[in-house]
């Protein structure tokens, strides 16, 4: 029954990613590794989307991957799973505010969660560049690892990095306009 | 019944103008729930932010369900945070369906390659940003690296390092303030 598989997945991720955005990443290649419902390169694909439309990232990719593994009715499933822990939690704690807010053992365990959810996030941002920035299929040994390298791919990467630098209010969705038109162009992925 | 339609309406609106969520979200809730609707404080408003930060799940999320609840109880929580996340639910079905028939074109197969390179500085950027507010001192340096190590090389559910954390940072917590006391 994947509508409730789809529920009970995005719940745990809904319940287990603190710090909004990106967190829900990790989840979501855990996700797809496990159930095979969408390859990593789709995350990378969702994440793009998300970002270039209202609303607020986590929700996107929510409804986005309940779409992309099982219709309109999925991404249903999805999307209340999703925001079913937040509402549990934020009741329970608007219930006890003042208390939770100076409550030494809240402050300790987000004190240890905030830097994990940092690296997993970079764990999964790895994974990203693996599969954006490397020919993984050219592999031949240490001895000739350069032949794994994507030049074009990378001397892209140069170039949004050092836009993104130099203007830092601008939009994330300009950069990836910028990385669609280059991938159009310069035919990225060969096709 | 006025109000349940107020709290949809106005948090549906929220989410049909902000990208990216978060802070981004701060100034619009700012002008149209404090200012607009008079529904909180700036004060408060504040404090679910910071809340919505250390709490499981999205902040705009977190801090719609907030105000809704604040306003009218657990109905107003569940009309304010559907309200929100309504329009990514209309937005995104209709991409991801548009998608899904372009998926096999060449020009979107290149454009979709050109644009995981611009997603992986994204997330480069993110994560530094990240670090600056998450990476305190020596041990939370320690848990960023070992989670980030692990993760990357080991086929483990993310669930099991989250909680690991939050367990050795109330440890952690315990410890020092035993330890400030003698």
């Amino acid at each position: 029954m994947i509508f409730l598989q789809l529920f009970w997945e995005f719940f745990k991720t809904g319940l287990f990613a603190v710090g909004g955005g990106l967190a829900t990443l990790p989840f979501l290649y855990d996700m797809g590794e496990r159930t095979g419902w969408f390859t990593a390169h789709q995350v990378a694909d969702m994440l793009a989307v998300s970002e270039s439309t209202p609303g607020p990232i986590g929700i996107n990719m929510a409804v986005y991957t309940g779409y992309t593994s099982a219709g309109p009715l999925g991404s249903l499933c999805a999307l209340v799973g999703i925001v079913t822990p937040s509402i549990i939690v934020i009741v329970i704690v608007a219930a006890f505010l003042k208390a939770f807010r100076n409550n030494h053992y809240v402050e300790g365990a987000f004190y240890g969660i905030r830097p994990a959810s940092t690296g997993l996030i970079a764990a999964a941002g790895l994974t990203v560049a693996i599969g954006a920035l490397l020919k993984t299929e050219l592999w031949s040994g240490w001895e000739r690892f350069w032949t794994v390298l994507d030049w074009k791919a990378l001397a892209l990467a140069a170039v949004i990095f050092a836009v993104s630098k130099k203007w830092k209010k601008l939009h994330p969705v300009f950069l990836i306009l910028i990385g669609a038109v280059a991938g159009a162009v310069f035919r990225f992925a060969g096709a | 019944m006025k109000i349940y339609w107020e709290l949809f309406s106005t948090f549906f609106r929220m989410g049909a103008i902000t990208f990216g969520g978060g802070y981004a979200m701060l100034p619009i809730l700012q002008r149209e729930v404090v200012d607009g609707k008079g529904w909180c404080t700036n004060e408060e408003l504040t404090d679910y932010f910071a809340i919505g930060q250390c709490t499981p799940g999205i902040i705009a999320v977190n801090t719609a369900t907030f105000i809704g609840y604040k306003i009218k109880g657990v109905w107003g929580a569940l009309v304010a945070t559907y309200g929100l996340v309504a329009p990514s639910f209309i937005v995104i079905g209709v991409i991801a369906a548009l998608l899904q028939n372009f998926a096999s074109y060449a020009l979107v197969q290149n454009a979709f390659a050109g644009i995981r390179v611009a997603v992986t500085v994204l997330i480069l950027n993110a994560v530094v940003k990240l670090l600056k507010s998450s990476v305190v001192d020596k041990l939370t340096a320690c848990l960023f690296a070992a989670v980030a190590l692990a993760s990357f090389f080991l086929d483990l559910s993310p669930v099991l390092f989250v909680l690991i954390a939050g367990a050795l940072g109330v440890a952690a917590k315990v410890l020092w303030k035993g330890a400030a006391k003698k």
